[in-house]
């Protein structure tokens, strides 16, 4: 089965043609978005790092800055550097230009200041635009696509419908020879044990006890009961009673294949194929930018409570199991596996509903927060302290 | 009468989800994964997707939903009541449990 999608140097094939305005560091951000506004087809990455960390994550910051450069997904790639920080900006261009990305970099510091360098950005933004902008779709095969799914704002219908129904998307895409990847470690917390019994060899499984009790270890580190933290209040108040019930319903959307290893948080999925797991917290701004830079075109995400979300350069579909928030939230949702919960549609009905309208979001069809463009807050996971 | 319905996900569990929001006092209709039905009477208001006791559980009594552990009762739960952070504890990421309970309650599950 294939898709139309845009052919990269490197063999990928994305399903959006944008310019990506990447701030090395946070301090580049308020220049950054003046370019964003200005030129059309660019998204910005908000985030905020790249400074005052200690060595391993200001490495984590430079790894997934630049694998989220290299996504299939963006065109080309506007570095803004403020000029002082601890991110590899040097690397970063060097990489991306290794990588065959049209890629420019302006320095906000070198240009004497803020509104040169907006000047600047927005000249290289309005350049690398035009270079990209006429390029054709083309055919690509389904099995070029890599698949990220996600569940946030999680109720008692997650487990037993929404993720469900992504769960069966997620089979059927590695039978057709897709690259499939979930995370949110720490809603493996209770339910890593069935998990590993699906590792394809027992360094897979020792794999997937190692990242949850690292994740279990941060979250004891401050010596108190993790709940409220996870699950959350709104999981609460939907039902959720523990992080166990909240995992062990989270999980439902990995579906049954094998899991064939354990993703870092930078990581790119490039070249693998089937179900793999990236290291990563639950929390949105901080996965799909994991997720994002594990080159994956599109996201299925799975909410009860309504979490309204995407990311700039990743369309991300809502699949909502909870009936009274679909109503509710209709222009936030893009599909509706309520049903699923009333016994009006089996799980198989509204996967397939969910895989039709992922072909036509590869294709081009935009998700509802896309439409909205809300997709602002994006954030990089890092272990250490700010210092 | 309105027919409220919960869903018990496998034939281990001791609770069941609700998919409604029945006052104290209403009988639910409880579907179980073999397509069986029962009728509970509730002993709470239940909020849409909260769980209900299946069941007498005694303190210290492990809660199964999906056929696996969830947590422990904290004090004893009658049929029909309300499940939830009220009388469930978590058994992960409990910092503010001495490391040998927490130990022995992993090696459990």
């Amino acid at each position: 089965m294939t898709f139309n999608g845009y052919r990269r140097a490197d063999g990928s094939a994305g399903s959006r043609n944008l310019v990506g305005v990447i701030p090395t560091v946070v301090c580049a951000n308020d220049v950054a978005r003046a370019i964003v506004g200005q030129v059309q087809g660019c998204v910005g990455f908000f985030h905020h790092q790249g400074c005052c960390q200690l060595p391993p994550d200001l490495e984590r910051v430079t790894d997934t800055l630049l694998n989220l450069g290299k996504s299939p997904n963006l065109g080309a790639v506007l570095l803004v550097s403020l000029g002082c920080e601890g991110t590899d900006t040097d690397r970063l261009y060097r990489e991306l230009q290794a990588f065959g990305k049209p890629v420019e970099i302006v320095r906000i510091q070198e240009s004497g200041g803020t509104s040169k360098a907006m000047a600047a950005g927005t000249d290289a933004a309005q350049k690398l635009l035009l270079e990209i902008s006429g390029r054709q779709r083309v055919p690509c095969d389904l099995s070029d696509v890599i698949l990220a799914i996600k569940c946030g704002g999680s109720d008692a219908t997650s487990g037993m419908a929404s993720n469900c129904v992504i769960g069966y998307v997620a089979d059927k895409m590695v039978d057709l020879g897709a690259t499939v990847v979930f995370g949110e470690t720490t809603e493996f917390i209770g339910a890593e044990h069935i998990l590993a019994k699906r590792a394809i060899d027992e360094n897979v499984a020792e794999d997937i006890f190692r990242i949850v009790r690292e994740m279990e270890h941060r979250a004891e580190s401050l010596g108190c009961d993790m709940r409220k933290g996870q699950p959350t209040p709104g999981n609460i108040a939907g039902g959720l009673s523990t992080i166990e019930e909240k995992s062990l319903g989270a999980i439902m959307k990995s579906g049954t294949r094998p899991i064939r290893g354990v993703l870092a948080y930078p990581e790119s999925a490039t070249g693998r194929k089937g179900l793999w797991i990236k290291d990563s917290p639950g929390r949105e701004p901080e996965i799909l930018t994991g997720m994002a830079a594990t080159g994956a075109q599109c996201m299925l995400f799975s909410t009860g409570r309504g979490a309204p979300q995407g990311f700039p350069s990743m369309p991300v579909i809502k699949i909502c199991g909870n009936l009274h928030t679909y109503e509710r939230m209709a222009n936030d949702m893009d599909i509706n596996a309520g049903t699923v919960i009333l016994g009006q549609k089996s799980v198989r009905d509204v996967g397939e509903e969910v895989f039709a309208l992922m072909l036509e979001v590869l294709n081009g069809r935009q998700t509802k927060n896309e439409a909205l463009g809300y997709f602002g807050s994006i954030d990089i996971h890092t272990l250490g302290p700010v210092i | 009468m309105e027919e409220f319905f919960a869903l018990q996900v496998h034939l281990k569990d001791n609770v069941a989800t609700v998919f409604a929001s029945p006052e104290k006092g209403s009988c639910v209709r409880v579907d179980d994964s073999n397509g069986a039905s029962r009728k509970i009477e509730i002993k709470d208001d239940i909020p849409y997707g909260h769980k209900i006791a299946l069941t007498e559980i005694a303190e210290r009594e492990k809660i199964f939903k999906y056929g696996e552990v969830i947590g422990l009762a904290v004090r004893n739960i009658e049929a029909g009541e309300h499940v939830h952070v009220h009388n469930v504890a978590s058994l992960r990421g409990r910092g503010d449990l001495a490391a040998e309970i927490a130990g022995e309650d992993r090696h459990d599950i």
